[in-house]
């Protein structure tokens, strides 16, 4: 039968056809283009627009970008370099704003001789951060830890931090670093000794108050300790006693101390705060103090007893029925009222407590969330294991919740983060209104409208991004346990 | 507190108090309570000391004493002889009025950029999502900043339109003029006015009852129509065609009215400084509308896309099996349960819409925050009873707020059994 | 833990910063043991109160701030700058936050009485005027019929606007703004005909432009705005201290007094009254609870009140300001200090 067939057919190929290349329509750049821009009459009109909205954007920007002045003395320098080098119709961007005056957007009025200090205690962040938020993956903690020490350690260096500072701070990130990755349950506690160390570094003065604050903490803990037995007795205890002791005894103990063995940085007062270091303080201070208030009220939300739960409800929905900026308003105009005649609180350490507040209330509906999202099993599970609340709160509940609302809070900084601007209405100087009407106000740069707005901008974009972007990729890493 | 039938409760002594749980809940609520009480009266006996230190006392009266200043923006009638409370009202209704418009602009915006950031199309969806990601990541504050620069830089002033050669031009068939002060926008006119019912001060134009009138009876014979048409289809299985009657209950008496008032539209025209005859919708206003809206509809933006992309994937699959064109797949089986999704994350951005709308001081627009915590305030001294008096309304109208939409909220959900 | 550990900081950070908790009504006590002048000045207003590129506060009302704290606390640098709004400044002052404020603030009756503040004295005679530019043909500010006008919210100028208008049957636009920049900004692109504020604020900003020829300020001055310094009302004793610093810098420049000639007169004046103001007789300084030479210091700061005034915002700065109103009152003008007996 085979024999017959090949000899009635004339020709029979034997060997493979090399393939065809894919007709010009369905292959490459062109495929690409119909399949994504021009499938159909509706995408090609979509398209269209896009391209337009694009080339608008382009045109107006572009050559205004492209014409920009990076050196020159003041706005009228700066046109006249314009006028002369692209002709006297043409406009640009005058940048040399920002080359004469970033350090102001940046760190405000803070004296440029220290600019190490919040350099440092920005690094130092990332480094308190890290055993929480990196805990994840180690290389990425890696990653951020030499990037922290290092870029800080580089910026610190250019911006002119004297040699005994420098090495101080390497040497400080250095061990903070390898403690980490070697006694990662030392290292929580490193972190929890932070805002002390990030406020002495800010503000400078005497190290000893910070510690005398801290040795509160260690007083309270030992009289907790002591009497553990007692329970609840115990942690009333605990408490009075610290009070008594910062209210009565930090003072002057701190004032012996620095008397003994002087531990000061040049004190740096409030009001040379502006630009990011502002922001940035306010934020982070913000965050930190609403994240432990957050938890009890979301607790106190949850809670099965009804006056705790309804002073819960009525706190959080009377800070979130109300506009931030009335808050700091209230920070601003009315904090001192609600206080003892004569007492008289920083203005930056009314509005973080005004944010505090405020995020809290915010913080306390993510961390809601989180716990709802809990399988009941887990609670059932501690209860069957006669854990009482607290400890079924700190042990099983908690711990869980928390990693569940981590993007929730992310998301919830970033906010604040951005909110962190309206300070400009109270007085604050803030980087994007505040310092650029500074600026702005000085006879040189008079005009100079969008170039301020660019820079702060960028660096707004930036840091809320990679934060979002973080957030995401945490996102993605818990998904895998709880789908 | 739990209690077991057929176990005898054994004698209350003080120390259950604190070591029975049936009991500790008790005491540990009233010693909060009374902790925070202290705190409150604490707060209270320090402000009361403070203000009669000062010599002041707490007292609304001011309320009611003349103003003296001016609002450039006013949906009532108000002058500067007016009392503040007034004031506070027409600030109230501009910041009613701001967040009305920011609330439907954002969520239009929200939608269309939220579908088509699931475009196909590449270029489209890359440009929604650095849309969406730029406005997320800076401050709002920083887009109305820049929006205004906007408007006070690039728009012309309203002198580019005088002379022969103006150097600039209204559009749309001259009623529209675009200035950096205000947009100028033609205003309706009648020739044959039917007067004016008298409310105090601010009077509502018949006409404009009659309109209401014509359109709520419209709805009624729309829907009267529609169930009839259903019933129809009940019966017979064919559905009579309405659209047409629909169409005429609406337009005919809509086109009669404006007939018979001699409605018409007035085109601004610039006299002296200023445009005049039309309405000049206040730059503040536009500003601060569109950076909110910008700003909000970012946000909605996600909050659709995430309640698209949870609807299951078998779901538009089911649909197209059956035979239903993509439009309506979206409409008829993919939104109603997106819906769901989105409702309650898009109350509260509109609650933040509302409060944001706040952010009005950086523009100028005079908004509550503008009027009564602003210069009434300011002239006044009272900032404690400004205050207090501001944080209740933006409460009330948050509350307001979210309950409603909790209501609708609930209609739209899911009924599980 | 973490929780009472951060509120702990907070403390820490309160009593650093704060100082706290200081007497109840005396404001001298307060700031002596604070050591530091707390003063309200504008949040950035050229000549006036604004900082430079380092963060140092000049101007006019900071030469002020600087000569009560040398007054006060021996040292013209031992003042903390709060800038204030227009919508802060007053409540700043009566909440306790600041000691003195030096924010070109007019002296009204609601102000002294019903606000609780207590104007020690004017330090700069001025009145509202408007600025517009030269091709709008506008001569007279009777001329404004229907004009947009910019104006800053919460300042008195905003209800002297609208009764002058109102007083002339005239109709306006205003259009709010909230600083200063702000209004420039605004004015510059067109965005209202005209820009009314006071006129030193005005002159000011016409001596910032590019182009100042092409922009006039109008003849009519619509209100009286003296300008001065507040301190709170039912400490008396803390408002004669800022009054008498006034009148001290203001005498200086009467009697002749410099910066630069005060060691000298100090030494071998013969006027009595220069004696007594600089504390070589009778000590006068010990009737407010300072020492002998505190007027001596409060001139040494930055000079008496005409050199204060031509660094600032005399004629031959950029502002541009004549005396006018506020020469003394033997050049006729009306700055008269009150004698130091």
């Amino acid at each position: 039968m085979s024999e017959t067939h090949a000899q009635t057919v004339a020709y029979v190929r034997d060997t493979m056809l090399p393939p065809a290349p894919p007709p010009v329509t369905e292959r490459g750049a062109i495929k690409w283009l119909r399949e994504n821009l021009f499938s159909g009459p509706l995408n090609i009109v979509l398209t269209l627009i896009g391209l337009g909205i694009l080339w608008l954007l382009v045109s107006t920007i572009g050559p205004w970008l492209s014409h920009s002045v990076w050196n020159a003395n003041g706005m009228a320098d700066c046109r006249k370099i314009i006028a002369e080098t692209w002709g006297p119709d043409a406009t640009g961007a005058c940048f040399a704003l920002i080359k004469h005056r970033w350090n102001q957007f940046v760190f405000g009025f803070y004296p440029a001789a220290l600019y190490w200090r919040p350099v440092l205690a920005f690094g130092l962040l990332f480094l308190a951060l890290a055993p929480v938020l990196f805990s994840e993956s180690r290389r990425a903690r890696r990653i951020v830890l030499a990037l922290a020490t290092v870029l800080s350690f580089a910026i610190a260096l250019v911006l002119g931090a004297p040699m005994p500072a420098l090495a101080g701070m390497a040497l400080l990130m250095l061990a903070w670093a390898v403690l980490i990755e070697i006694r990662p349950a030392w290292a929580l506690l490193a972190s929890l000794v932070y805002p002390l160390l990030a406020v002495w570094l800010l503000w400078g003065g005497s190290l000893w108050s910070e510690i005398a604050v801290l040795a509160g903490f260690g007083i309270g803990f030992g009289v907790w300790r002591a009497g553990a037995r007692f329970g609840l007795f115990a942690v009333a205890a605990a408490a009075v006693v610290a009070v008594l002791w910062w209210l009565f005894l930090a003072g002057p103990v701190a004032a012996a101390l620095a008397g003994m063995l002087p531990l000061r940085l040049q004190p740096v007062s409030s009001d040379q705060f502006g630009g990011f270091v502002l922001s940035i303080t306010i934020g982070v201070a913000g965050i930190a103090l609403s994240l432990p208030l957050g938890i009890v009220l979301a607790l106190a939300r949850r809670s099965d007893l009804p006056v705790i739960k309804l002073l819960a409800v009525m706190f959080i929905e009377f800070i979130r029925g109300v506009p931030l900026i009335t808050l700091l308003f209230v920070a601003s105009l009315l904090l001192n009222y609600f206080l003892p005649p004569g007492t008289s609180f920083d203005i930056i350490l009314r509005v973080i407590i005004m944010v505090t507040l405020f995020a809290a209330a915010y913080m306390a509906e993510v961390i809601r969330g989180g716990l709802a999202a809990l399988p009941k099993g887990q609670y059932e599970a501690a209860d069957a294991l006669g854990l009482d609340y607290w400890k079924a709160q700190r042990l099983i509940v908690l711990p869980q919740a928390l990693k569940i609302s981590i993007p929730g809070i992310v998301s919830t900084f970033i906010g604040m983060f951005k909110d962190t601007t309206l300070v400009v209405f109270v007085g604050l100087f803030d980087p994007l209104k505040a310092m650029a009407d500074t600026i702005r106000a000085s006879f040189e740069w008079k005009g100079a409208y969008w170039e301020p707005y660019i820079f702060v901008g960028s660096i707004f974009f930036i840091l809320c991004f990679g934060m979002s972007r973080y957030s995401m990729y945490l996102e993605r890493r818990l998904k895998r346990d709880h789908r | 507190m739990v209690s077991y039938p057929g176990v005898d409760n054994p004698p209350f002594r003080w120390s259950m108090l604190i070591y029975d749980r049936r009991y500790r809940s008790l005491t540990l609520q009233a010693i909060v309570f009374i902790l925070v009480m202290l705190l409150a009266s604490w707060l209270i006996d320090n402000t009361l000391r403070n203000l009669s230190a000062m010599g002041k006392t707490l007292s609304f009266d001011f309320l009611f004493r003349r103003a003296g200043y001016d609002i450039p923006q006013q949906l009532i009638p108000y002058n500067s002889d007016d009392t503040h409370l007034r004031a506070t009202v027409v600030g109230l209704l501009n910041t009613l009025l701001v967040s009305l418009l920011g609330c439907i602009a954002a969520t239009i915006v929200g939608v269309v950029v939220g579908v088509l950031r699931l475009s196909s199309n590449w270029l489209i969806a890359r440009l929604m999502t650095v849309y969406v990601e730029v406005f997320r990541n800076i401050p709002l504050l920083l887009w109305i900043l820049v929006i205004l620069a906007i408007f006070t830089e690039v728009m012309p002033p309203p002198n580019a339109y005088r002379g022969e050669n103006p150097a600039a031009s209204m559009i749309l068939f001259d009623t529209i003029a675009p200035t950096n002060r205000y947009t100028a926008i033609p205003s309706l006119g009648m020739t044959n006015p039917p007067g004016t019912i008298a409310l105090g001060r601010e009077g509502i134009s018949w006409a404009f009852v009659a309109y209401v009138a014509v359109i709520v009876l419209a709805f009624i014979g729309n829907r009267l129509l529609r169930t009839r048409a259903q019933r129809i289809q009940d019966a017979t299985g064919k559905r009579p065609t309405t659209w047409w009657i629909t169409l005429a209950m609406f337009a005919v008496p809509l086109l009669l009215l404006t007939w018979w008032f001699g409605l018409h539209l007035i085109p601004p025209v610039l006299r002296g400084f200023n445009f005049a005859e039309g309405i000049n919708m206040d730059n503040a206003l536009v500003v601060l509308w569109l950076a909110l809206t910008l700003y909000t509809g970012a946000f909605i933006a996600e909050i659709v896309r995430a309640g698209i992309l949870a609807v299951s994937r078998g779901q538009s699959e089911a649909a197209f099996a059956l035979g239903l064109r993509p439009r309506r797949t979206m409409s008829l089986v993919i939104l109603p349960q997106a819906l769901r999704v989105i409702i309650p994350p898009l109350i509260s951005q509109y609650l933040n819409l509302t409060k944001n709308s706040s952010l009005a001081i950086a523009v100028g627009y005079m908004d509550l925050r503008g009027t009564l915590g602003g210069t009434t305030l300011n002239q006044t001294g009272r900032e404690m009873e400004c205050m207090v008096l501001m944080m209740g309304i933006y409460l009330v109208l948050s509350l307001l707020i979210s309950g409603g939409m909790n209501v609708f909220n609930s209609r739209v959900k899911l009924r599980e059994r | 833990m973490k929780h009472t550990a951060l509120f702990g900081s907070v403390t820490a950070l309160a009593l650093a910063a704060s100082g706290a908790m200081a007497a109840e009504g005396d404001t001298l006590k307060e700031v002596k043991s604070r050591g530091v002048l707390n003063c309200g000045v504008n949040t950035g207003l050229i000549g006036f109160a604004a900082p430079d590129a380092n963060g140092n506060w000049s101007g006019f009302d900071v030469a002020f701030c600087k000569a009560v704290a040398a007054a006060v606390l021996g040292d013209p640098a031992k003042v903390k700058y709060v800038p204030t709004t227009g919508q802060t400044r007053f409540t700043a002052l009566s909440s306790g936050e600041v000691d003195l404020l030096a924010r070109n603030s007019t002296w009204t009756f609601q102000r002294d009485t019903d606000l609780k503040l207590d104007f020690i004295g004017v330090n700069y005679y001025d009145g509202q005027g408007f600025m517009v530019r030269k091709d709008l043909g506008v001569s007279s500010a009777k001329e404004l019929e229907g004009a947009t006008i910019c104006i800053q919210t919460g300042t008195t100028t905003e209800l002297n606007l609208a009764d002058y208008f109102k007083a002339n049957n005239m109709t306006y636009q205003p259009v709010n703004i909230d600083s200063n920049a702000e209004g420039e900004q605004q004015y510059m692109a067109g965005a209202c005909d005209a820009y009314t504020t006071d006129a030193s604020g005005l002159a000011a900003t016409r001596a910032s432009f590019a182009d100042p020829e092409n922009h006039i300020i109008l003849p009519e001055i619509i209100s009286k705005e003296p300008l001065g310094p507040a301190v709170r009302h039912g400490d008396n004793n803390w408002g004669d201290i800022a009054r008498w610093t006034l009148f001290a810098l203001i005498a200086a420049e009467e009697y002749g007094v410099t910066s630069a000639n005060i060691e000298e007169l100090a030494k071998s004046s013969t006027n009595p009254e220069v004696q007594r103001l600089l504390g070589t007789t009778d000590e006068l300084g010990k009737m407010i609870g300072l020492d002998a030479e505190w007027a001596k210091r409060a001139i040494k700061a930055s000079g008496n009140y005409g050199e204060i005034f031509a660094a600032t915002i005399g004629e031959q700065t950029p502002i541009g300001l004549a005396r006018g109103l506020n020469a003394q009152w033997t050049q006729g003008g009306l700055m008269y200090a009150m004698p130091f007996r």
